[in-house]
Protein backbone atom coordinates (compact mmCIF):
# COMPACT_ATOMS: atom_id res chain seq x y z
CA UNK A 1 0.00 0.00 0.00
CA UNK A 2 1.51 3.37 -1.00
CA UNK A 3 1.17 6.63 0.92
CA UNK A 4 -1.57 8.11 -0.90
CA UNK A 5 -3.33 4.72 -0.34
CA UNK A 6 -3.35 5.16 3.05
CA UNK A 7 -4.09 8.34 3.29
CA UNK A 8 -7.25 7.22 1.36
CA UNK A 9 -8.31 4.35 4.37
CA UNK A 10 -7.56 7.41 7.30
CA UNK A 11 -10.12 9.50 5.35
CA UNK A 12 -12.24 7.10 4.70
CA UNK A 13 -12.25 5.42 8.15
CA UNK A 14 -12.76 9.57 9.27
CA UNK A 15 -15.85 9.05 7.31
CA UNK A 16 -16.96 5.76 8.35
CA UNK A 17 -16.78 7.46 12.01
CA UNK A 18 -18.79 10.47 11.20
CA UNK A 19 -21.88 8.84 9.87
CA UNK A 20 -21.44 6.28 12.79
CA UNK A 21 -23.06 8.45 14.89
CA UNK A 22 -24.66 10.98 12.39
CA UNK A 23 -26.71 8.29 10.87
CA UNK A 24 -27.28 10.07 7.79
CA UNK A 25 -25.03 9.46 4.74
CA UNK A 26 -24.44 5.25 6.13
CA UNK A 27 -20.89 5.70 5.07
CA UNK A 28 -20.12 3.42 8.34
CA UNK A 29 -22.42 0.63 7.06
CA UNK A 30 -20.25 -2.33 5.89
CA UNK A 31 -21.54 -2.27 2.48
CA UNK A 32 -20.37 1.19 2.17
CA UNK A 33 -17.74 1.52 4.41
CA UNK A 34 -15.89 -2.11 3.21
CA UNK A 35 -16.33 -1.20 -0.34
CA UNK A 36 -15.07 1.86 -0.14
CA UNK A 37 -11.75 1.17 1.93
CA UNK A 38 -11.45 -2.11 -1.24
CA UNK A 39 -11.85 0.91 -3.59
CA UNK A 40 -8.97 2.83 -2.31
CA UNK A 41 -6.65 -0.21 -1.88
CA UNK A 42 -7.36 -1.50 -5.08
CA UNK A 43 -9.05 -4.82 -3.49
CA UNK A 44 -12.55 -3.46 -4.69
CA UNK A 45 -14.16 -7.44 -4.94
CA UNK A 46 -12.51 -8.15 -1.98
CA UNK A 47 -14.10 -5.23 -0.22
CA UNK A 48 -17.62 -5.44 -2.00
CA UNK A 49 -18.13 -9.29 -0.75
CA UNK A 50 -16.78 -8.86 2.77
CA UNK A 51 -19.19 -5.58 3.01
CA UNK A 52 -22.16 -8.11 2.14
CA UNK A 53 -21.30 -10.45 4.80
CA UNK A 54 -21.19 -7.84 7.51
CA UNK A 55 -24.34 -6.44 6.31
CA UNK A 56 -26.00 -9.05 6.51
CA UNK A 57 -24.88 -9.59 10.23
CA UNK A 58 -25.36 -5.97 11.00
CA UNK A 59 -28.95 -5.59 9.56
CA UNK A 60 -30.56 -5.40 13.04
CA UNK A 61 -28.15 -3.22 14.46
CA UNK A 62 -29.66 0.29 15.15
CA UNK A 63 -28.84 2.02 18.70
CA UNK A 64 -32.58 2.59 20.07
CA UNK A 65 -32.80 4.58 23.71
CA UNK A 66 -30.55 2.19 26.06
CA UNK A 67 -29.62 -0.53 24.06
CA UNK A 68 -26.73 -0.23 22.77
CA UNK A 69 -25.60 -2.03 19.03
CA UNK A 70 -22.18 -3.16 18.13
CA UNK A 71 -20.40 -0.42 16.16
CA UNK A 72 -20.65 -1.51 12.69
CA UNK A 73 -18.25 1.51 11.84
CA UNK A 74 -15.01 0.16 13.82
CA UNK A 75 -15.74 -3.83 12.96
CA UNK A 76 -16.13 -2.98 9.15
CA UNK A 77 -13.00 -0.71 8.39
CA UNK A 78 -10.80 -2.71 10.67
CA UNK A 79 -11.90 -5.93 8.96
CA UNK A 80 -11.50 -4.93 5.51
CA UNK A 81 -7.86 -3.35 6.34
CA UNK A 82 -7.19 -6.76 7.92
CA UNK A 83 -8.25 -8.77 4.76
CA UNK A 84 -6.69 -6.11 2.20
CA UNK A 85 -3.71 -6.76 4.24
CA UNK A 86 -3.41 -10.23 5.03
CA UNK A 87 -3.27 -11.13 1.01
CA UNK A 88 -5.29 -14.52 1.75
CA UNK A 89 -8.05 -13.34 -1.15
CA UNK A 90 -11.74 -14.63 -0.54
CA UNK A 91 -10.42 -16.87 1.33
CA UNK A 92 -9.72 -14.79 4.07
CA UNK A 93 -13.17 -13.70 4.39
CA UNK A 94 -14.38 -15.52 7.12
CA UNK A 95 -11.28 -14.92 9.09
CA UNK A 96 -12.29 -11.36 8.39
CA UNK A 97 -15.93 -11.38 9.78
CA UNK A 98 -14.89 -13.42 12.88
CA UNK A 99 -12.36 -10.59 13.57
CA UNK A 100 -14.94 -7.74 12.89
CA UNK A 101 -17.25 -8.83 15.86
CA UNK A 102 -14.91 -8.39 18.71
CA UNK A 103 -13.94 -4.75 16.67
CA UNK A 104 -17.45 -4.32 17.12
CA UNK A 105 -17.40 -3.93 20.82
CA UNK A 106 -14.31 -2.21 21.14
CA UNK A 107 -15.55 0.66 18.62
CA UNK A 108 -18.77 0.87 21.47
CA UNK A 109 -16.19 1.62 24.21
CA UNK A 110 -14.88 4.31 21.98
CA UNK A 111 -18.27 5.85 21.22
CA UNK A 112 -18.74 5.71 24.70
CA UNK A 113 -15.29 8.05 25.29
CA UNK A 114 -16.46 11.00 23.00
CA UNK A 115 -20.05 10.86 23.81
CA UNK A 116 -18.54 12.11 27.30
CA UNK A 117 -16.48 14.54 25.99
CA UNK A 118 -19.25 15.64 24.51
CA UNK A 119 -21.13 16.57 27.36
CA UNK A 120 -18.35 18.85 28.63
CA UNK A 121 -18.05 20.24 25.37
CA UNK A 122 -22.27 21.69 25.19
CA UNK A 123 -21.53 23.58 28.65
CA UNK A 124 -19.12 25.56 26.12
CA UNK A 125 -21.98 25.50 24.01
CA UNK A 126 -24.46 27.31 26.72
CA UNK A 127 -21.92 29.83 27.80
CA UNK A 128 -21.54 30.93 24.28
CA UNK A 129 -25.40 30.72 23.65
CA UNK A 130 -25.51 33.41 26.82
CA UNK A 131 -23.08 35.41 24.43
CA UNK A 132 -25.51 35.03 21.52
CA UNK A 133 -21.85 33.54 20.12
CA UNK A 134 -23.43 31.17 17.03
CA UNK A 135 -19.82 30.93 15.53
CA UNK A 136 -18.68 29.18 18.09
CA UNK A 137 -21.35 27.15 18.03
CA UNK A 138 -21.02 25.69 15.20
CA UNK A 139 -17.47 25.44 15.59
CA UNK A 140 -18.06 23.01 18.76
CA UNK A 141 -20.50 21.18 16.88
CA UNK A 142 -17.85 20.66 14.20
CA UNK A 143 -14.91 19.97 16.37
CA UNK A 144 -17.29 16.98 17.82
CA UNK A 145 -18.07 15.52 14.50
CA UNK A 146 -14.37 15.49 14.05
CA UNK A 147 -13.70 13.80 17.38
CA UNK A 148 -16.09 10.92 16.10
CA UNK A 149 -14.33 10.69 12.70
CA UNK A 150 -11.21 10.17 14.61
CA UNK A 151 -12.66 7.84 16.85
CA UNK A 152 -12.42 5.60 13.63
CA UNK A 153 -9.59 7.33 11.58
CA UNK A 154 -7.15 6.84 14.96
CA UNK A 155 -7.63 3.09 15.29
CA UNK A 156 -7.24 2.86 11.46
CA UNK A 157 -4.08 4.53 10.92
CA UNK A 158 -2.69 2.28 13.95
CA UNK A 159 -3.54 -0.63 11.60
CA UNK A 160 -1.91 0.86 8.73
CA UNK A 161 0.86 1.27 10.67
CA UNK A 162 1.88 -2.60 11.46
CA UNK A 163 3.59 -3.66 8.36
CA UNK A 164 1.54 -6.54 6.45
CA UNK A 165 4.25 -9.27 6.70
CA UNK A 166 3.49 -9.01 10.13
CA UNK A 167 -0.37 -9.38 9.81
CA UNK A 168 -0.10 -11.80 7.45
CA UNK A 169 2.27 -13.88 10.03
CA UNK A 170 -0.19 -13.33 12.90
CA UNK A 171 -2.82 -14.75 10.69
CA UNK A 172 -0.81 -17.77 9.66
CA UNK A 173 -0.76 -19.04 12.87
CA UNK A 174 -4.37 -19.46 12.62
CA UNK A 175 -5.59 -23.39 12.29
CA UNK A 176 -7.96 -23.90 9.47
CA UNK A 177 -10.17 -25.36 12.14
CA UNK A 178 -10.43 -22.30 13.98
CA UNK A 179 -11.17 -19.84 10.31
CA UNK A 180 -13.80 -21.95 8.89
CA UNK A 181 -15.32 -22.41 12.69
CA UNK A 182 -15.23 -18.86 12.47
CA UNK A 183 -16.86 -18.64 8.76
CA UNK A 184 -19.73 -20.88 10.37
CA UNK A 185 -20.01 -18.63 13.16
CA UNK A 186 -20.46 -15.74 10.88
CA UNK A 187 -23.30 -17.25 8.95
CA UNK A 188 -25.27 -17.96 11.96
CA UNK A 189 -25.20 -14.57 13.77
CA UNK A 190 -26.53 -13.30 11.03
CA UNK A 191 -29.81 -14.47 13.80
CA UNK A 192 -28.63 -11.99 16.31
CA UNK A 193 -29.18 -8.56 14.34
CA UNK A 194 -32.88 -10.59 13.33
CA UNK A 195 -33.83 -11.26 16.75
CA UNK A 196 -33.02 -8.09 18.22
CA UNK A 197 -35.26 -6.71 15.49
CA UNK A 198 -38.40 -9.08 16.55
CA UNK A 199 -38.08 -8.17 20.07
CA UNK A 200 -38.32 -4.54 19.12
CA UNK A 201 -41.47 -5.08 16.40
CA UNK A 202 -43.41 -8.24 17.65
CA UNK A 203 -47.12 -7.86 18.44
CA UNK A 204 -49.73 -10.40 18.35
CA UNK A 205 -50.94 -8.66 15.21
CA UNK A 206 -47.83 -8.82 13.14
CA UNK A 207 -46.55 -12.61 13.81
CA UNK A 208 -48.94 -13.80 10.50
CA UNK A 209 -46.66 -11.50 8.77
CA UNK A 210 -43.73 -13.60 10.27
CA UNK A 211 -44.73 -16.70 9.02
CA UNK A 212 -45.62 -15.81 5.96
CA UNK A 213 -42.35 -14.03 4.98
CA UNK A 214 -40.78 -17.38 6.67
CA UNK A 215 -42.56 -19.93 4.24
CA UNK A 216 -42.64 -17.65 1.27
CA UNK A 217 -38.88 -17.62 1.06
CA UNK A 218 -38.57 -21.03 0.75
CA UNK A 219 -39.58 -20.34 -2.82
CA UNK A 220 -36.23 -19.44 -4.45
CA UNK A 221 -37.70 -17.78 -7.56
CA UNK A 222 -38.80 -15.14 -5.55
CA UNK A 223 -36.06 -12.24 -5.31
CA UNK A 224 -35.94 -10.22 -2.47
CA UNK A 225 -37.59 -7.17 -4.28
CA UNK A 226 -40.37 -9.30 -4.93
CA UNK A 227 -40.78 -9.97 -1.41
CA UNK A 228 -40.55 -6.57 -0.45
CA UNK A 229 -43.70 -6.14 -3.01
CA UNK A 230 -46.10 -9.35 -1.57
CA UNK A 231 -45.02 -8.05 2.20
CA UNK A 232 -46.01 -3.99 1.49
CA UNK A 233 -48.96 -4.57 -0.69
CA UNK A 234 -50.16 -7.23 2.56
CA UNK A 235 -49.65 -4.60 4.59
CA UNK A 236 -51.75 -1.84 2.76
CA UNK A 237 -54.24 -4.79 2.07
CA UNK A 238 -54.57 -5.18 5.98
CA UNK A 239 -54.50 -1.90 6.86
CA UNK A 240 -57.42 -0.82 3.87
CA UNK A 241 -59.46 -3.43 5.05
CA UNK A 242 -58.96 -2.93 8.97
CA UNK A 243 -60.74 0.54 8.35
CA UNK A 244 -63.24 -0.42 6.07
CA UNK A 245 -64.92 -3.40 7.67
CA UNK A 246 -64.22 -2.83 10.92
CA UNK A 247 -67.51 -1.42 11.97
CA UNK A 248 -67.68 -3.88 15.03
CA UNK A 249 -64.47 -3.57 16.93
CA UNK A 250 -62.39 -1.62 14.79
CA UNK A 251 -59.51 -0.69 17.09
CA UNK A 252 -59.77 -3.04 19.75
CA UNK A 253 -56.78 -5.41 18.76
CA UNK A 254 -54.41 -1.70 19.42
CA UNK A 255 -55.19 -1.95 23.08
CA UNK A 256 -53.35 -5.46 23.59
CA UNK A 257 -49.40 -4.82 23.37
CA UNK A 258 -49.56 -8.62 23.79
CA UNK A 259 -46.91 -10.09 21.83
CA UNK A 260 -47.61 -13.96 22.11
CA UNK A 261 -44.47 -15.44 21.72
CA UNK A 262 -42.49 -13.26 23.81
CA UNK A 263 -45.10 -13.89 26.65
CA UNK A 264 -44.07 -17.17 26.50
CA UNK A 265 -40.66 -16.75 26.31
CA UNK A 266 -41.09 -14.47 29.10
CA UNK A 267 -42.85 -17.23 31.10
CA UNK A 268 -40.05 -19.62 30.59
CA UNK B 1 -39.65 45.33 14.89
CA UNK B 2 -43.07 44.65 13.26
CA UNK B 3 -42.39 46.74 11.03
CA UNK B 4 -41.31 45.48 8.20
CA UNK B 5 -42.12 40.85 8.44
CA UNK B 6 -38.72 38.66 8.03
CA UNK B 7 -39.63 35.76 6.22
CA UNK B 8 -38.01 32.52 5.93
CA UNK B 9 -36.91 31.75 2.12
CA UNK B 10 -36.98 27.95 1.02
CA UNK B 11 -33.08 28.53 0.32
CA UNK B 12 -33.06 29.31 4.31
CA UNK B 13 -34.99 26.12 5.24
CA UNK B 14 -33.06 24.43 2.80
CA UNK B 15 -29.95 25.58 4.66
CA UNK B 16 -31.95 24.26 8.22
CA UNK B 17 -32.10 20.82 6.64
CA UNK B 18 -28.39 19.98 5.91
CA UNK B 19 -27.87 21.78 9.07
CA UNK B 20 -30.17 18.86 10.60
CA UNK B 21 -27.81 16.44 9.27
CA UNK B 22 -25.85 17.00 12.02
CA UNK B 23 -28.31 16.53 14.71
CA UNK B 24 -26.18 13.70 16.32
CA UNK B 25 -22.97 14.78 15.99
CA UNK B 26 -22.81 16.46 19.80
CA UNK B 27 -24.74 13.61 21.73
CA UNK B 28 -23.86 13.72 25.12
CA UNK B 29 -25.39 12.04 28.08
CA UNK B 30 -26.82 15.05 29.66
CA UNK B 31 -29.36 16.53 27.07
CA UNK B 32 -28.61 14.08 24.07
CA UNK B 33 -29.31 16.00 20.95
CA UNK B 34 -29.43 19.61 22.41
CA UNK B 35 -26.06 20.94 20.49
CA UNK B 36 -27.80 19.64 17.26
CA UNK B 37 -30.75 21.12 17.25
CA UNK B 38 -29.59 24.61 18.51
CA UNK B 39 -27.13 24.23 15.26
CA UNK B 40 -29.73 22.94 12.94
CA UNK B 41 -31.77 26.01 13.53
CA UNK B 42 -28.60 28.58 13.40
CA UNK B 43 -29.28 29.38 9.76
CA UNK B 44 -32.52 30.42 10.57
CA UNK B 45 -32.09 31.99 14.19
CA UNK B 46 -29.47 34.53 12.75
CA UNK B 47 -32.24 36.25 9.81
CA UNK B 48 -34.82 36.35 12.71
CA UNK B 49 -32.77 38.00 15.67
CA UNK B 50 -30.61 40.21 14.17
CA UNK B 51 -30.28 41.44 17.31
CA UNK B 52 -27.93 40.45 19.57
CA UNK B 53 -29.56 39.75 22.76
CA UNK B 54 -32.69 37.87 20.49
CA UNK B 55 -30.18 35.41 19.54
CA UNK B 56 -28.80 34.68 22.64
CA UNK B 57 -31.94 34.05 23.80
CA UNK B 58 -33.11 31.95 21.11
CA UNK B 59 -29.80 29.82 21.09
CA UNK B 60 -30.13 28.97 24.87
CA UNK B 61 -33.96 28.51 23.98
CA UNK B 62 -33.16 25.52 22.08
CA UNK B 63 -30.08 24.08 23.88
CA UNK B 64 -32.44 21.88 26.29
CA UNK B 65 -32.65 18.69 26.46
CA UNK B 66 -33.36 17.19 23.11
CA UNK B 67 -33.82 13.36 21.74
CA UNK B 68 -35.88 12.24 18.75
CA UNK B 69 -34.99 9.78 15.57
CA UNK B 70 -32.09 11.72 13.60
CA UNK B 71 -34.66 12.36 10.38
CA UNK B 72 -38.24 12.36 12.27
CA UNK B 73 -37.11 15.43 13.41
CA UNK B 74 -37.34 17.61 10.07
CA UNK B 75 -41.36 17.89 11.04
CA UNK B 76 -40.33 19.27 14.09
CA UNK B 77 -38.01 21.40 13.21
CA UNK B 78 -40.12 22.42 10.38
CA UNK B 79 -43.07 23.67 13.10
CA UNK B 80 -40.36 24.83 15.32
CA UNK B 81 -39.19 27.37 12.47
CA UNK B 82 -42.79 28.54 11.74
CA UNK B 83 -43.13 29.26 15.72
CA UNK B 84 -39.84 31.06 15.89
CA UNK B 85 -40.76 33.15 12.88
CA UNK B 86 -44.20 34.18 14.20
CA UNK B 87 -42.36 35.14 17.05
CA UNK B 88 -39.76 37.07 15.92
CA UNK B 89 -42.53 39.18 14.02
CA UNK B 90 -43.75 40.60 16.79
CA UNK B 91 -46.72 37.35 17.53
CA UNK B 92 -46.79 36.75 21.26
CA UNK B 93 -45.37 33.32 21.52
CA UNK B 94 -44.27 32.40 24.61
CA UNK B 95 -41.05 30.23 25.17
CA UNK B 96 -43.33 27.76 26.99
CA UNK B 97 -44.90 27.15 23.70
CA UNK B 98 -42.64 26.29 21.56
CA UNK B 99 -40.91 24.14 24.32
CA UNK B 100 -44.38 22.21 24.52
CA UNK B 101 -44.27 21.67 21.10
CA UNK B 102 -41.12 20.45 20.64
CA UNK B 103 -41.91 18.15 23.20
CA UNK B 104 -45.16 17.24 22.55
CA UNK B 105 -43.76 15.69 19.14
CA UNK B 106 -40.34 13.95 20.24
CA UNK B 107 -42.58 10.95 22.13
CA UNK B 108 -44.60 10.05 19.21
CA UNK B 109 -42.32 10.96 16.23
CA UNK B 110 -39.31 9.16 18.40
CA UNK B 111 -41.40 5.70 18.17
CA UNK B 112 -42.41 6.34 14.42
CA UNK B 113 -38.69 6.47 13.44
CA UNK B 114 -37.01 3.29 14.66
CA UNK B 115 -39.35 1.24 13.51
CA UNK B 116 -39.62 2.82 9.90
CA UNK B 117 -36.12 3.36 9.34
CA UNK B 118 -34.10 1.40 11.58
CA UNK B 119 -36.33 -2.03 12.03
CA UNK B 120 -38.04 -2.07 7.99
CA UNK B 121 -36.44 -0.06 5.46
CA UNK B 122 -32.53 -0.35 6.36
CA UNK B 123 -32.96 -3.82 6.61
CA UNK B 124 -34.93 -4.52 3.45
CA UNK B 125 -32.60 -2.20 1.38
CA UNK B 126 -29.28 -3.34 3.15
CA UNK B 127 -30.55 -6.74 2.32
CA UNK B 128 -31.19 -5.77 -1.64
CA UNK B 129 -27.54 -4.82 -1.29
CA UNK B 130 -25.85 -7.28 0.52
CA UNK B 131 -26.91 -10.18 -1.36
CA UNK B 132 -25.85 -8.87 -4.54
CA UNK B 133 -22.45 -7.63 -2.75
CA UNK B 134 -22.38 -11.12 -1.69
CA UNK B 135 -21.45 -11.95 -5.05
CA UNK B 136 -19.15 -9.31 -5.53
CA UNK B 137 -21.48 -7.58 -7.70
CA UNK B 138 -20.56 -3.49 -7.43
CA UNK B 139 -24.29 -2.83 -8.12
CA UNK B 140 -24.93 -3.44 -4.55
CA UNK B 141 -23.44 -0.96 -2.41
CA UNK B 142 -24.18 1.56 -4.83
CA UNK B 143 -27.93 0.59 -4.92
CA UNK B 144 -27.71 0.62 -1.17
CA UNK B 145 -25.95 4.09 -1.13
CA UNK B 146 -28.25 5.44 -3.61
CA UNK B 147 -32.25 4.15 -2.66
CA UNK B 148 -31.22 4.98 1.21
CA UNK B 149 -30.15 8.30 0.75
CA UNK B 150 -32.45 9.57 -1.98
CA UNK B 151 -35.44 8.24 0.53
CA UNK B 152 -33.74 9.64 3.38
CA UNK B 153 -33.26 13.26 2.20
CA UNK B 154 -36.62 13.02 0.20
CA UNK B 155 -38.09 12.42 3.66
CA UNK B 156 -36.57 15.32 5.78
CA UNK B 157 -37.04 17.91 3.01
CA UNK B 158 -40.60 17.33 2.16
CA UNK B 159 -41.40 16.89 6.33
CA UNK B 160 -39.98 19.92 7.09
CA UNK B 161 -41.88 21.80 4.98
CA UNK B 162 -44.94 20.38 5.79
CA UNK B 163 -43.93 20.92 9.37
CA UNK B 164 -43.36 24.32 8.27
CA UNK B 165 -46.35 25.00 6.89
CA UNK B 166 -49.19 23.41 9.26
CA UNK B 167 -47.11 25.03 11.77
CA UNK B 168 -48.75 24.29 15.10
CA UNK B 169 -51.63 22.70 14.16
CA UNK B 170 -49.57 19.20 13.26
CA UNK B 171 -49.81 18.45 16.68
CA UNK B 172 -53.05 17.80 16.61
CA UNK B 173 -52.22 15.47 13.87
CA UNK B 174 -49.75 13.88 15.68
CA UNK B 175 -51.70 11.81 18.28
CA UNK B 176 -54.67 11.05 15.42
CA UNK B 177 -54.53 8.01 13.75
CA UNK B 178 -52.05 8.21 10.92
CA UNK B 179 -49.24 7.91 12.74
CA UNK B 180 -50.12 4.78 14.14
CA UNK B 181 -51.28 3.61 10.82
CA UNK B 182 -47.78 4.29 9.02
CA UNK B 183 -46.11 2.50 12.28
CA UNK B 184 -48.25 -0.20 12.09
CA UNK B 185 -47.78 -1.20 8.66
CA UNK B 186 -44.08 -0.75 8.77
CA UNK B 187 -43.81 -3.31 11.30
CA UNK B 188 -46.18 -5.87 9.17
CA UNK B 189 -43.87 -5.39 6.53
CA UNK B 190 -41.32 -5.54 7.90
CA UNK B 191 -41.95 -8.61 10.22
CA UNK B 192 -42.55 -9.78 6.73
CA UNK B 193 -39.11 -9.44 5.47
CA UNK B 194 -37.69 -10.62 8.61
CA UNK B 195 -39.54 -13.91 8.30
CA UNK B 196 -37.59 -14.49 4.73
CA UNK B 197 -34.39 -12.75 5.57
CA UNK B 198 -34.28 -15.48 8.41
CA UNK B 199 -35.03 -18.50 6.18
CA UNK B 200 -32.82 -16.93 3.16
CA UNK B 201 -29.79 -15.84 5.44
CA UNK B 202 -29.21 -17.63 8.66
CA UNK B 203 -27.04 -20.51 7.43
CA UNK B 204 -26.44 -23.40 9.22
CA UNK B 205 -25.93 -26.84 7.88
CA UNK B 206 -25.49 -29.44 9.55
CA UNK B 207 -22.79 -32.48 8.33
CA UNK B 208 -23.26 -35.27 9.60
CA UNK B 209 -24.23 -38.30 7.56
CA UNK B 210 -27.43 -39.80 8.60
CA UNK B 211 -27.76 -42.73 5.55
CA UNK B 212 -25.89 -44.20 2.88
CA UNK B 213 -27.16 -46.78 0.91
CA UNK B 214 -26.33 -47.93 -2.47
CA UNK B 215 -28.11 -46.95 -5.55
CA UNK B 216 -29.00 -50.34 -7.82
CA UNK B 217 -27.22 -50.51 -11.09
CA UNK B 218 -27.93 -48.15 -13.61
CA UNK B 219 -29.04 -45.73 -11.73
CA UNK B 220 -25.67 -43.77 -11.53
CA UNK B 221 -22.55 -43.20 -13.53
CA UNK B 222 -20.59 -46.09 -14.13
CA UNK B 223 -17.27 -44.48 -14.19
CA UNK B 224 -14.88 -47.24 -15.59
CA UNK B 225 -17.05 -48.05 -18.56
CA UNK B 226 -17.43 -44.40 -20.08
CA UNK B 227 -15.37 -43.66 -22.84
CA UNK B 228 -11.88 -41.56 -22.71
CA UNK B 229 -11.89 -37.91 -23.39
CA UNK B 230 -14.45 -35.61 -24.55
CA UNK B 231 -16.88 -38.23 -25.43
CA UNK B 232 -16.64 -39.51 -21.73
CA UNK B 233 -17.54 -36.30 -20.36
CA UNK B 234 -20.36 -35.78 -22.84
CA UNK B 235 -21.58 -38.76 -21.73
CA UNK B 236 -21.13 -37.84 -18.05
CA UNK B 237 -23.22 -34.85 -18.22
CA UNK B 238 -25.86 -36.51 -20.28
CA UNK B 239 -26.26 -39.07 -17.59
CA UNK B 240 -26.02 -36.31 -14.73
CA UNK B 241 -29.05 -34.77 -16.32
CA UNK B 242 -31.11 -37.62 -16.73
CA UNK B 243 -31.11 -37.42 -13.17
CA UNK B 244 -27.91 -40.45 -12.46
CA UNK B 245 -26.58 -40.18 -9.37
CA UNK B 246 -22.80 -39.60 -9.38
CA UNK B 247 -21.24 -42.04 -6.85
CA UNK B 248 -22.50 -45.69 -6.30
CA UNK B 249 -23.82 -44.37 -2.35
CA UNK B 250 -26.70 -42.46 -2.40
CA UNK B 251 -25.93 -40.21 1.00
CA UNK B 252 -28.54 -38.27 2.90
CA UNK B 253 -27.12 -35.86 5.62
CA UNK B 254 -28.88 -34.79 8.70
CA UNK B 255 -28.95 -31.49 6.38
CA UNK B 256 -31.27 -33.01 3.47
CA UNK B 257 -33.91 -34.44 5.86
CA UNK B 258 -34.29 -30.74 8.13
CA UNK B 259 -35.00 -28.98 4.06
CA UNK B 260 -37.49 -31.77 3.35
CA UNK B 261 -39.00 -31.13 6.67
CA UNK B 262 -39.10 -27.25 6.92
CA UNK B 263 -35.97 -25.58 4.84
CA UNK B 264 -34.45 -22.81 7.43
CA UNK B 265 -35.68 -24.48 10.36
CA UNK B 266 -32.19 -24.74 12.57
CA UNK B 267 -32.12 -20.54 11.18
CA UNK B 268 -35.52 -19.50 12.82
CA UNK B 269 -35.23 -21.86 16.38
CA UNK B 270 -31.54 -20.32 16.50
CA UNK B 271 -33.08 -16.81 16.01
CA UNK B 272 -35.94 -17.50 18.74
CA UNK B 273 -33.32 -18.56 21.19
CA UNK B 274 -31.70 -15.41 20.39
CA UNK B 275 -34.55 -13.71 21.23
CA UNK B 276 -35.27 -15.32 24.51
CA UNK B 277 -31.94 -14.64 25.06
CA UNK B 278 -32.10 -11.16 24.82
CA UNK B 279 -35.62 -10.85 27.02
CA UNK B 280 -33.24 -12.38 29.73
CA UNK B 281 -30.80 -9.07 29.01
CA UNK B 282 -28.03 -11.35 27.75
CA UNK B 283 -25.94 -8.47 25.77
CA UNK B 284 -26.24 -9.03 22.37
CA UNK B 285 -22.39 -8.97 22.33
CA UNK B 286 -21.93 -11.74 24.87
CA UNK B 287 -24.43 -13.72 22.51
CA UNK B 288 -22.46 -12.76 19.33
CA UNK B 289 -19.37 -13.99 20.55
CA UNK B 290 -21.00 -16.66 21.74
CA UNK B 291 -22.24 -17.79 18.36
CA UNK B 292 -19.07 -17.91 17.16
CA UNK B 293 -17.96 -20.13 19.83
CA UNK B 294 -20.03 -22.60 19.23
CA UNK B 295 -19.87 -22.33 15.61
CA UNK B 296 -16.25 -23.64 16.17
CA UNK B 297 -16.62 -25.98 18.64
CA UNK B 298 -19.49 -27.88 16.55
CA UNK B 299 -17.26 -27.77 13.77
CA UNK B 300 -14.48 -29.31 15.18
CA UNK B 301 -16.66 -31.76 16.49
CA UNK B 302 -17.95 -32.24 12.87
CA UNK B 303 -21.71 -31.56 13.49
CA UNK B 304 -21.04 -28.13 11.30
Amino acid sequence: MNAIQMVLVVLVAFLAGMEGILDQWEFHQPLVACTLIGLVTGHLDLGIILGGQLQMIALGWANIGAAVAPDAALASVASAIILVQSGQGTKGIGMATGIAMPLAVAGLFLTMIVRTISTGIVHIMDADAKKANWRRINMWQWIDVCLQGLRIAIPAALLLAIPASTVQYWLGLMPTWLSDGMSIGGAMVVAVGYAMVINMMASREVWPFFAIGFALAAIKDLTLIALGAIGLAMAVMYLALESKGGSGNSGSDNDGTGDPLGDIIDDY
Amino acid sequence: MADQKIKLTKADRFKVMWHSQFLQASWNYERMQNGGFAYSLIPALRKLYPKKEDMAEALQRHLVFFNVHPYLVSPIIGVTLALEEDKANGAKVEDEAIQGVKVGMMGPLAGVGDPVFWYTVRPIVGALGASMAIQGNILGPILFFVIWNVIRLAFMWYTQEFGYRAGSAITNDMSGGLLQKVTRGASMMGMFVLGSLIERWVNITFTPVVSRTPVQKGGYIDWNSLPAGAKGIQQALIGQSNGLSLTKFKTTTLQNNLDSLIPGLAGLLLTFLCMWLLKKKVSPIVIIIGIFIVGVVLHVLHVL
